[in-house]
């Protein structure tokens, strides 16, 4: 522990941050930032098919699928974190089946409600950006003989990802910040710990602050991030400056 | 509103209790019904529990003869003080507060924590080992937690719920190994409920006093000083002889 010896210097005579508090804070972050990171990235891959089938033509197809979005976005994520967490160990035998080993840890029902959850608005808002391509493109797109397929994957989809970015961006952040509640199913995230030294020091005040400390650090390299990726991918919109 | 009526009626006994604190050959309880096993009643009416056992030994030990008087939570604290009976022997945890306004016995009981697990758990006793790797469920926030997480955090996965309800919920559905909470409420719970299922583990729990409190004292007026000294010398007597151990078994010994 000697590689600790510069934090516990900093902490001595300090009541609540202690090198063990700060412990759990550090599981938080890293948890929060497996959770968040793990439900966006899978969100994203089931919202681009989602997303161009909810902008098919074929009602069968794009029906069950704003079905999906609307009770996704109809309803609060706790609520939908609940039924996933606490709903399926009312089937029963669902222990003996080789689902449980994942639905047994919170680690996973959480997982799964935040993909859905997170996918369900992904897909409405790539489905709003496929939507808004120009009609010229898409004319254009034809007029060399592009098949449906090959027009999506180059005209339609990369344009609308780049019109999509910063609604994205936004989504983001939200998903950060509803991670928040995966303290309810016992996670230790970063408000679980919170929590947990709030209840264990009678410390509001130094609980929360420091937690909304480390989601601001959290959300600012979200942003940052994001900015850098407009300016890349949408430098093509920017006014041509002067020199 | 509710610490105006308690200075108003402290002023009225203090008014009323001018004449010198007498020696009781009759004392009157005040009780607030039910909190199983501690008070309650019995299906054909009759009150019962642990805290009226022990009372009516001390009594009885005592020589004197005593009563019982039903009063909910919120106002048994000012009927004591309005003299609508002499104490209060109704599981009131002793604390600095309450000392302000009231006298209290030497504690008689400390309300234990228990493990509880599924039946036939692997689990046979608790310590470090045995509990390696474990789930264990607590309320979060609770000096429960606070006493798991210290002794046992650094080998078990403690996991912190809001309410009991769920924490039990989870130890049904076999995503807890163990949880750990208030004898009484385990009892109501996980044993009279699921009879069979599950099963307490290893010993009750009650110490340090740091993680489960003073315990349990009978609150007298604070100038019946010599009552709650009679009430004292009767309690060690009855801890000695045996007799709290008989009342306490009735009420928390093992299934």
């Amino acid at each position: 522990m000697t590689e600790l010896t510069w934090l516990n210097e900093l902490l001595a005579g300090n009541r609540i941050f202690t090198p063990q508090t700060i412990g759990y804070y550090w599981d938080g972050l890293v948890l929060t930032t497996q959770l968040v990171f793990l439900s966006l990235v899978a969100g994203l891959v089931l919202a681009i098919p989602l997303a161009i089938g909810r902008s098919s033509g074929r009602r069968w197809i794009s029906l069950p699928i704003y079905a999906y979005t609307y009770v996704f976005r109809g309803t609060p994520l706790l609520i939908q974190l609940y039924i996933i967490y606490y709903g399926v160990v009312f089937f029963d035998g669902i222990q003996q089946t080789f689902l449980w080993p994942i639905l047994r840890e919170a680690f996973y029902p959480a997982l799964i409600a935040f993909t859905l959850n997170t996918a369900a608005y992904t897909t409405e808002i790539f489905r709003g950006a496929i939507k808004a391509t120009p009609q010229g493109e898409i004319e254009a797109a034809k007029a060399y003989g592009m098949s449906q397929g090959l027009m999506m994957r180059r005209i339609v989809l990369p344009s609308a990802f780049r019109r999509a970015l910063p609604a994205y961006g936004n989504e983001v952040i939200f998903m950060l910040h509803a991670s928040a509640i995966a303290s309810v199913v016992t996670l230790m995230d970063i408000t679980g710990a919170a929590r947990f030294v709030y209840a264990r020091f009678y410390a509001p005040f130094e609980a929360f602050l420091f937690a909304a400390a480390i989601y601001l650090c959290l959300t600012f390299a979200i942003l940052y991030f994001f900015r850098y990726l407009e300016k890349r991918l949408l430098a093509h919109l920017k006014p041509q400056s002067g020199n | 509103m509710k610490k105006l009526l308690t200075v108003s009626l402290l002023g009225v006994a203090l008014a009323a209790g001018t004449a010198q604190a007498r020696d009781y050959d009759h004392v009157r309880f005040g009780v607030d019904v039910p909190y199983e096993p501690m008070e309650y009643r019995t299906p054909d009416g009759e009150l019962t529990g642990f805290d009226i056992d022990l009372g009516n030994a001390l009594c009885a030990e005592m020589g004197i003869t005593c009563e019982w008087i039903e009063q909910e939570w919120d106002g048994i604290i000012p009927g004591l003080l309005a003299r609508n009976y002499d104490a209060i022997m109704s599981s009131m945890t002793i604390n600095d507060e309450r000392r302000q306004t009231l006298l209290f016995s030497d504690p008689y009981i400390t309300i234990p924590g228990a493990w509880f697990a599924p039946a036939g758990s692997d689990v046979e006793e608790i310590n470090e080992e045995t509990l390696a790797g474990k789930s264990i469920g607590v309320q979060r926030g609770t000096t429960f937690d606070s006493y798991v997480t210290d002794n046992y955090g650094r080998v078990a996965n403690v996991s912190r719920y809001s309410t009991a309800d769920d924490m039990v919920l989870d130890l049904q559905a076999q995503r807890l190994d163990l949880v750990f909470l208030e004898f009484i409420v385990g009892q109501a719970t996980l044993l009279d409920n699921h009879s069979g299922e599950f099963e307490v583990v290893g010993e009750m729990v009650t110490e340090p006093e740091e993680y489960f409190g003073e315990g349990f004292g009978i609150a007298f007026r604070p100038r019946d000083e010599a009552l709650a000294q009679r009430f004292n010398e009767a309690l060690a007597t009855l801890k000695e002889d045996g007799t709290y151990d008989e009342i306490y078994q009735r009420y928390f010994g093992e299934e």
